[in-house]
C-alpha cells in the first residue's frame, strides 16, 4: 500500500492504466486480424527507435514513435506492391530493424561510455531524467523499468492514450467492418486502406506507450492475452474491447503489485498476470 | 462487342498481371439485369481474382471494367478461410456497414431462411447458415447484382442444392442479375442464363447447353465433367422442370 504513496509507483500505475485502456482495444484488432507478428515488428522497429534516439539525444520514447510510424509507411508501401505476402513482408521488416536497432543501441551505448546494464536499484527512483536513464536504455527498453517512467511520460502517455482512443471510437465501425472480411468491407464501400494505416499508426503509438512499463519485448502481449481473454467472454465487438481492457488495466494492477512486493521486473510480472487472467478465462464456463 | 451495350457490369479486355504472370488474359464478360451468370473454371483459372477486379477490389493491368451509374451490388465472398474472429451475432452481422431496422433486418433473414438464426453467434454458424447469413447481408443493401464468389464451397450436397434453389428465387424475387463463380459443374449449368469458362482467358461461354458441347469446354474439364453434366440436364428434365406446365408435374 506504501507503494500508492511512492512517486515512482504512482507514476507506473497512472501509465500503466493509460496503456492498458489502448492495449486492450489494439489488441482486439490485433486477433481479429490475426497480426500478432505485427506487434513484434513495430516493437523491433521501436528498438531502431530508441538506439537512433540514445545518438541524437533525443527522448527514445520519441525516436521509437519516428521509427515505428516509419514502419508502418515502409509496410503499407510495400504491400500495396502485392508481391510479398503480409508475413514475409513483416518478418523480412522485423528483423531488419531488429539488426538495426541492435546496432544502433550498441553504438549509441558505447558513445556514452557507461554501458552499465545492470544498475537498476531504488536509487533511481524520483526525479529521474530521460537523459540519465539514456545510459543503460539497451537493457531497459527490452525489459521495461518503471523507473525510467518520468511525470513528462505520464502526461506524454495520457495524451496519447486519449488520442488513440478518439481515433478507435471514430474509425469504429470501419475497422470492426474491415476485421470481419476486409474485401467484403471494401465492397461496401470502406475504405480500408485508409483505415488500416490508420489503425497501424495508433499501434505504434500504443506500442510507444508501453515502451517503458512493459519492455519492447513484452508490449505485444500485453495487448494480446487480455484481447484473446476476452474473446472468451465477449457478445459483441465492444463487449471484447471493453473486457480486454479491463483484463489488460487488472493485470497491469496486479502485475506492479507484484513487482512493488517481490523486486521483479514489471513487464514480465504484468504478463504473466494477464496470462493468468487468461487461464481463469479459459476454465470458466463459457459465455457466448 | 458481341452483346447490345445493356449490361450493368462489364469488362472490357480485362488482363491482370500479378508478379509477371498473367492471372486473366483480355477478358470480356457482362452481366444484364435479371441475368445469372456464371464463371466456371478450374482452380487457378483466375474465377476469383475476375471477381475482385469487377468488383474494383484490384485493379486491372489492362483493359476496363465498366460499371452502370450508381449499381448497388451486394457481394458475397467466399466463405471465411478459417474460424470467425469477431465476436458477433447475426443480427450485428447484418448491420456492420448499414443501419437497416429491425424488421428489415427479420425480413430477409426470413427469406434466406435462417430467422431463428438472428440472435446467434456467427462462429457458431454451419458453412451453409454462414453463406445464408452473407446473402442476407448483401440483399439488404437491395441491390442491382448480387455478386456470389463460390457460394456453396463450404456446403454439403444437399445444402448446395437448397442454396442454388434459394439464389435462383432471390433472382426471380427481386430482379437482379447475380454474377457467380464456381466450380462444381453440376448444379450451375441448369441456373445459368449465361455460362463462362474461364482459365486464364474465356475458353468458350454461352447458354448452358452449347456450352457443354463446345470442345474447349472438354479440354477444360476432361470428358467426365460432359457426363456428369449430361446425366444432371436429363435428371432434370424429368424431376423439376416438366415440358407442360408445372400444374401437370404429378401427372406423369
Amino acid at each position: 500500500m506504501t507503494a500508492l504513496f511512492d512517486p515512482v509507483w504512482q507514476r507506473a500505475i497512472l501509465s500503466g492504466l493509460a496503456v492498458a485502456l489502448v492495449a486492450g482495444p489494439i489488441g482486439c484488432f490485433i486477433v481479429w486480424r490475426r497480426m500478432a507478428y505485427f506487434g513484434e515488428t513495430l516493437a523491433h522497429a521501436g528498438l531502431l527507435g530508441v538506439g537512433i534516439g540514445m545518438m541524437l539525444s533525443v527522448d527514445i520514447m520519441f525516436g521509437a514513435l519516428i521509427t515505428s510510424v516509419m514502419l508502418v509507411a515502409i509496410l503499407l508501401f510495400l504491400r500495396s506492391r502485392k508481391q510479398l505476402a503480409l508475413d514475409t513482408l513483416l518478418g523480412m521488416l522485423s528483423h531488419t530493424a531488429l539488426a538495426l536497432g541492435m546496432i544502433s543501441v550498441g553504438a549509441a551505448a558505447m558513445d556514452d561510455g557507461h554501458g552499465h546494464a545492470g544498475e537498476e536499484t531504488g536509487d533511481h527512483a524520483a526525479g529521474h531524467s530521460a537523459v540519465e536513464a539514456q545510459g543503460n536504455g539497451h537493457v531497459d527498453v527490452l525489459f521495461g523499468d518503471i523507473m525510467q517512467v518520468t511525470a513528462t511520460n505520464v502526461v506524454a502517455i495520457w495524451f496519447a492514450a486519449i488520442f488513440v482512443t478518439a481515433v478507435i471510437i471514430w474509425l469504429w465501425r470501419e475497422l470492426v467492418a474491415v476485421s470481419v472480411h476486409e474485401d467484403l468491407a471494401r465492397a461496401e464501400g470502406v475504405n480500408a486502406r485508409w483505415v488500416e494505416a490508420a489503425f497501424m499508426v495508433i499501434a505504434a503509438v500504443a506500442m510507444t506507450m508501453a515502451m517503458k512499463i512493459m519492455g519492447l519485448l513484452l508490449i505485444t502481449a500485453l495487448m494480446v492475452i487480455p484481447a484473446a481473454a476476452a474473446r472468451r467472454v465477449a457478445w459483441s465487438p465492444e463487449s471484447m474491447a471493453l473486457w480486454a481492457a479491463l483484463f489488460a488495466a487488472i493485470a497491469v494492477m496486479a502485475g506492479l503489485g507484484i513487482s512493488n512486493y517481490s523486486g521483479v521486473l514489471a513487464g514480465p510480472a504484468i504478463v504473466l498476470a494477464a496470462s493468468t487472467i487468461f487461464v481463469l478465462t479459459s476454465i470458466a464456463p463459457k459465455g457466448s | 462487342m458481341l452483346k447490345a451495350n445493356d449490361a450493368m457490369l462489364s469488362a472490357r479486355n480485362a488482363t491482370f498481371i500479378l508478379n509477371g504472370r498473367k492471372i486473366l488474359d483480355k477478358v470480356n464478360l457482362d452481366v444484364r439485369k435479371g441475368e445469372i451468370v456464371t464463371v466456371i473454371g478450374p482452380n487457378g483459372a483466375g474465377k476469383s481474382t475476375l471477381i475482385h477486379v469487377m468488383l474494383g477490389l484490384l485493379p486491372l493491368t489492362s483493359g476496363q471494367i465498366i460499371r452502370r451509374e450508381s449499381l448497388r451490388i451486394g457481394f458475397v465472398p467466399q466463405s471465411f478461410s478459417s474460424t470467425f474472429t469477431v465476436p458477433m451475432n447475426v443480427k450485428r452481422l447484418l448491420s456492420l456497414t448499414l443501419k437497416p431496422s429491425d424488421r428489415e433486418i427479420e425480413t430477409t433473414l426470413e427469406e434466406t431462411g435462417i430467422a431463428h438464426l438472428k440472435e446467434q453467434s456467427v462462429a457458431s454458424l454451419s458453412g451453409g447458415e454462414l453463406q445464408r447469413a452473407l446473402l442476407a447481408k448483401a440483399l439488404l443493401r437491395k441491390p442491382d447484382l448480387l455478386v456470389l464468389d463460390e457460394p456453396v464451397q463450404s456446403v454439403d450436397f444437399i445444402g448446395e442444392v437448397k442454396l442454388y434453389e434459394l439464389i435462383s428465387n432471390i433472382r426471380k424475387s427481386h430482379g437482379c442479375g447475380i454474377l457467380m463463380v464456381s466450380h462444381d459443374l453440376h448444379m450451375v449449368m441448369a441456373e445459368s442464363d449465361h455460362v463462362v469458362c474461364l482459365n486464364g482467358h474465356v475458353c468458350c461461354e454461352g447458354g448452358p447447353e452449347n456450352v457443354q458441347l463446345d470442345p474447349e469446354f472438354a479440354k477444360l474439364f476432361g470428358p467426365s465433367a460432359i457426363k456428369m453434366i449430361a446425366a444432371y440436364a436429363h435428371h432434370h428434365d424429368h424431376d423439376h422442370e416438366p415440358h407442360e406446365s408445372p400444374d401437370h408435374h404429378h401427372k406423369h
